[in-house]
């Protein structure tokens, strides 16, 4: 098996081993910055979203800002603002954190996590507030407190309806991620890039890209249908 | 039976006319597609002007050939594509004459040439003669140029290559801290961070050097007449004293070839 394979790409002097090796590194970082920022954002996003219901103005207006600034602006140009931004600071370079900030990946994952945080947000938020009001005064009957409520009722409930918007939120975001080839770092599309430019061939280094794009977006979408078939069970 | 086979014949060689008479086409409005900015080559003047030696010597060739040019600004990246797609019909943007871009277009004669040099931070010091004493190097490369080529094939092994869409973001994370040493066209670097404004920040590392062929203007592989007219025009140019006359506006050396 191995065998045939190896055979079939000697055949072709594009996708010799050592580009599908740059790809799978490729993939490997699309998939490392696409489940950090979407879990680091989503725990974010929860709270975040509590506090955007807040009956307190002052506090809801503030996230409200936040969710309007990162929703309202392209990625890209957060990115840019980003990474390009903080070099511009006096002193940076000789600041503690500057070895975190010198590497293009962290301040590419804190662009994404503050995108995805604040359309998460709003996802999260929209299902909390469209809780059925029956649900509540009945837990409210029962004397829970507002914790408890939101713990017991309003949370699971909100999260089972937010689940099909959510998991458009995650497709996004991998296909998000192919900007981080424009701050140099080397995922699917920025090996896609490297490769066209060795071999002037736009079409093969795309379509390979286009093609893993694809098979990792399968994977999500089976991880989300299985969450969904449980999340639903009730109404099956 | 019979008439139908002559009709679709007839309507065969019709079309094989029509398209050969397509193809000698007479060239009046010729779009040349550039990647800006590259200073000297092509930037924008404060009011947004495109300005630069290229764009003067197209705008020379445009002029002598009697076509009516508009300029095209295209990344880097997708220039090739972008000639191939017809987004343009030529590019006239400092490409380097190699082998593996003669396979997708066809270029021109070189009209330039210009050595490729280091630059660094004013205080790296480094013999980069020496293609061992690079170690552990954080380098900086417009990606898809002969530079990039070069770095690649040579120190990626023990160095972190980065490779930038524009020299514009190349040149930011030199400033920025992110970058122990770049590789550019020497005039690039020359003139964005050799100039007074830098203070002497950063130095030129070591001599200069050759890479590549010449620059030249790269076209679609069947646009063969358009090939032949900037061959002419520019060997006219070449002769005739007005390469000299716009060399000197950006550049005290001669780039000539």
């Amino acid at each position: 098996m191995l065998d045939q394979l190896v055979a079939l790409l000697e055949q072709n002097e594009m996708f010799t081993p050592s580009i599908l090796n740059e790809y799978w590194d490729g993939t490997v970082l699309t998939v490392q910055l696409t489940f950090l920022s979407v879990v680091i954002g989503f725990f974010l996003a929860v709270p975040l979203a509590i506090i955007r219901t807040s009956k307190y103005v002052w506090l809801s207006r503030t996230i409200w800002l936040f969710t309007y600034v990162f929703r309202g602006t392209p990625l890209l140009i957060q990115l840019y603002l980003i990474y390009y931004g903080v070099t511009m600071i006096d002193g940076i370079q000789d600041s503690p954190i500057w070895f975190l900030l010198e590497d293009a990946f962290y301040p590419c994952l804190l662009a994404f996590v503050l995108n995805t945080a604040a359309y998460s947000t709003e996802i999260i938020r929209g299902s909390l507030v469209t809780t059925d009001k029956g649900e509540i005064e009945a837990a409210e009957a029962y004397g829970m407190n507002y914790w408890q409520i939101l713990r017991r009722i309003i949370l699971p409930s909100a999260f089972r309806r937010a689940l099909p918007a959510y998991s458009n939120e995650v497709i996004f975001m991998l296909h998000a991620t192919s900007i981080a080839s424009v701050v140099t770092l080397v995922d699917i599309t920025g090996a896609g890039y490297n490769v066209y430019s060795r071999f002037y061939a736009p079409f093969e280094a795309f379509i390979f890209a286009g093609g893993i794009y694809l098979c990792l977006c399968f994977a999500i979408f089976a991880v989300f249908q299985r969450l969904e078939k449980r999340a639903f069970r009730h109404l099956a | 039976m019979k008439k139908l086979a002559t009709v679709i014949a007839a309507g065969i060689a019709t079309s094989l006319l029509l398209s050969s008479t397509v193809v000698a086409k007479e060239w009046t409005d010729v779009r040349l597609g550039v990647d800006s900015p590259y200073k000297p080559f092509e930037y924008k003047t404060p009011d947004g002007e495109l300005t630069g030696f290229e764009i003067d010597l197209g705008n020379e060739v445009c002029k002598r050939a009697n076509w009516n040019c508009t300029w095209v600004v295209q990344s880097w990246d997708g220039i090739i594509p972008g000639l191939l797609s017809r987004k343009y019909d030529a590019i006239f943007s400092s490409m380097s004459i190699t082998e593996a871009r003669a396979k997708q277009v066809l270029f021109s004669e070189p009209y330039y040439n210009t050595p490729s040099g280091w630059f660094a931070a004013a205080d790296f010091k480094l013999d980069v003669a020496d293609k061992s004493a690079f170690k552990e190097l954080r380098i900086g490369v417009q990606r898809g140029t002969v530079q990039d080529t070069y770095v690649t094939d040579h120190f990626a092994k023990n160095n972190t290559v980065k490779r930038y869409s524009t020299s514009g973001d190349l040149l930011l994370d030199l400033e920025g801290g992110r970058l122990d040493m770049v590789l550019l066209d020497f005039p690039v670097g020359d003139t964005t961070l050799l100039i007074p404004e830098k203070k002497g920040a950063y130095a030129a590392v070591g001599d200069t050097f050759q890479l590549g062929n010449g620059m030249g203007v790269a076209l679609r592989k069947r646009d063969k007449s358009l090939a032949a007219t900037f061959n002419k025009v520019l060997a006219e140019i070449k002769t005739d004293g007005t390469y000299e006359t716009i060399q000197a506006k950006y550049f005290s050396y001669s780039i000539k070839m």
